[in-house]
């Protein structure tokens, strides 16, 4: 289970690195997105994905799965969704005042 | 007593918050960053008074013991950095009272710059490798805020790329904490470092190694991963440049110091060998780009890279002289930043631009500032009286010590290199005929000198006062070779 899910994290990787090198900005965040669900599950994959019961104290389960890999991921999420709606917002207002969204025209040297 | 560990960061952080709500009163705002910054410092040092008399100060949050809860440890090194993140605090408060645009002020930007200062001092005081992610990213949000403050077409253009590249870095770091875990069970420093030991640091340990350090490397802007720093810390203005400049890649420095000289030890021919050969190419790489260009801000934002390869110098030598070399230059090299970022901030002001070419003469009607410039400019490159010397000589000193001459080579012609890069814009700048217009000749620097005089006093006293500072620094680098001194303080059994 764990190969089949490292496989998948390592698919996603490649997808959000290969979007990351594209020259439209909606694609780039896109990439980043792909990325950090990578990340996501890479954590849970990391943590063991032993079977037993979601971590959650009740009568009669003996064997938990690991909590602190879920705690890890939920921080993560919300951070890289913050990060995310800013980075959305970031780039509408980069294309409204530079009017472009390819990065390769987003250079220059007219430095002030 | 072990609750004043926390201070650091509650303090900036409070006061952020409650600026947000404050937001409409302009007044009030500066009165209240004005009063918390002075408090901060002196609540900082009170700490760092306790700390180096008696010992790390270690705080588990919530009375959880040490590897199952999150602890905060306040030792000597994070306590030194600790205080002059407070003191540049001091200084680019009092400059951004004088310099920054009423527009800027009104959207947030007293509140941002604590949160700021509340993730930087989070940074270095965590004693837990996921907590010292989630402080990257409140420090990573907050100079998201504020290079785009404003948002004009070159801060918008900048900001992408910074924001993009940073955000690579942090799931990157996610990422490498993930495999950690997965293969010493724990994020606590203390308890990764003692079983890093037990198993001698195996080749998977070492990937990891390597991995974490490519993390800190690029938000520390080290020598392939450097090409991201200089256009975006010249994108915003002068005040938010100079804090980016002192303290960001400062924290990435930091990161390294701490993994590298408490959790992975055991293949030093390895990983800090290749830290001399990256430490050298990130000098030589550093002071070209500094060289290549006519933009005042952009040369300054260049020197960043070279000081942070004369760090990584020091942290590759892996000795106790050369520690405390790295440690001094550190503390050195955040202060002289950030005064230099607002002198050639002051010097645009006045002159109208940031091109040197289009400067000249500025020495004749501004002395003050042209001999202050000409100060900072001695400390960056480090002559003798000044604050960078000491450093230098300690770390060249660790580095001819362990016979690592390549080094010492390229570190003494870097810093040739520096002060040329440097000592170009004195010349250009001050020298010269003069070409200010003349209302430009009576403008006044706008009481922006202030600050810059706290910061050149404190590299003068740095320099000139170095038998009082260096016993307690030495006494830092000496804990950092042994580091069964932090994790007895952490983990008590």
């Amino acid at each position: 289970m764990e190969l089949l899910m490292a496989i998948l994290a390592g698919l996603l990787f490649s997808t959000g690195v290969y979007m990351l090198l594209q020259k439209q900005i909606l694609r780039i965040i896109i990439g980043t997105a792909l990325l950090s669900h990578g990340a996501h599950l890479l954590i849970i994959t990391m943590g063991k994905l032993n079977r037993g019961g979601p971590p959650i104290l009740s009568e009669g389960v003996t064997k938990y799965v690991d909590p602190l890999p879920q705690a890890l991921i939920l921080t993560s999420i919300v951070i890289s969704f913050g990060v995310t709606s800013f980075l959305l917002v970031l780039a509408y207002r980069a294309y409204q005042k530079n009017g472009t969204d390819n990065m390769e025209k987003l250079r220059g040297n007219n430095h002030e | 007593m072990s609750n004043l560990a926390i201070l650091p960061i509650l303090l900036p952080l409070l006061t952020g918050i409650m600026l947000v709500f404050i937001n409409k009163q302009k007044t009030l705002v500066k009165v209240i960053t004005g009063i918390m910054v002075f408090v901060n410092l002196a609540v900082v040092s009170w700490i760092g008074s306790v700390v180096f008399q008696e010992g790390p100060l270690v705080l588990e949050a919530g009375d959880w013991p040490a590897p199952f809860g999150i602890v905060i440890v306040a030792d000597q090194l994070a306590m030194v950095l600790v205080i002059t993140t407070n003191l540049i605090a001091v200084a680019s408060a009092f400059y951004a009272f004088r310099s920054l645009d009423e527009q800027r002020e009104r959207y947030y930007f007293y509140a941002l710059f604590q949160l700021l200062i509340a993730g930087v001092s989070g940074a270095f005081l965590t004693g837990d490798l996921f907590n010292l992610f989630v402080f990257f990213e409140v420090l990573l949000m907050a100079s998201y805020g504020l290079i785009v403050l404003g948002g004009t077409k070159e801060q918008l253009r900048e900001s992408l790329k910074y924001i993009l590249i940073n955000l690579f870095s942090s799931i990157l770091f996610v990422t490498t904490v993930a495999f950690l875990y997965s293969v010493v069970g724990t994020v606590n420093m203390a308890q990764l470092a003692e079983r890093v030991a037990d198993v001698e640091q195996q080749g998977i340990l070492t990937t990891i190694a390597i991995l974490l350090f490519l993390v800190f490397a690029t938000k520390g802007a080290l020598f392939p991963l450097y090409f991201w720093l200089p256009r975006s810390y010249s994108a915003p203005p002068t005040v938010i440049s100079a804090l980016f400049g002192a303290l960001l890649t400062k924290v990435g420095v930091y990161s390294i110091l701490r993994v590298f000289s408490l959790i992975f030890i055991y293949k030093l021919e390895f990983t800090h060998q290749f830290f001399i050969y990256m430490a050298g190419f990130t000098i030589l790489f550093g002071v070209i780009g500094a060289l290549s260009t006519n933009n005042v801000k952009l040369i300054v934002a260049y020197n960043i890279i070279p000081a942070v390869g004369f760090m990584m110098a020091g942290i590759g030598v892996f000795s106790a002289t050369a520690l405390a070399g790295t440690i001094y230059y550190l503390v050195h090299d955040m202060i002289i930043k950030a005064a230099l970022f607002f002198l050639v901030g002051t010097m645009a002001a006045i002159s109208g631009t940031y091109d040197l070419r289009k400067m000249g003469g500025l020495i004749k009607h501004h002395p003050l500032l042209g001999w202050m410039f000409f100060i900072a400019a001695l400390a960056l490159a480090g002559l003798p009286p000044f604050s960078g010397f000491i450093g230098k000589f300690l770390l060249l000193k660790g580095a001819v010590e362990e016979d690592h001459y390549g080094i010492v080579a390229v570190g003494l012609i870097g810093s040739l290199l520096i002060l040329l890069s440097i000592i170009k814009i004195f010349l250009n700048g001050f020298w010269g005929e003069a070409r200010l217009a003349p209302e430009q000749e009576k403008a006044s620097e706008n009481g922006r000198l202030f600050p810059v005089a706290l910061l050149l006093i404190f590299t003068i006293a740095l320099g000139l006062g170095a038998e009082f500072f260096y016993p307690g620094i030495q006494g830092i680098a000496d804990s950092l070779v042994d580091p069964s001194i932090y994790i007895d303080a952490v983990i008590k059994e």
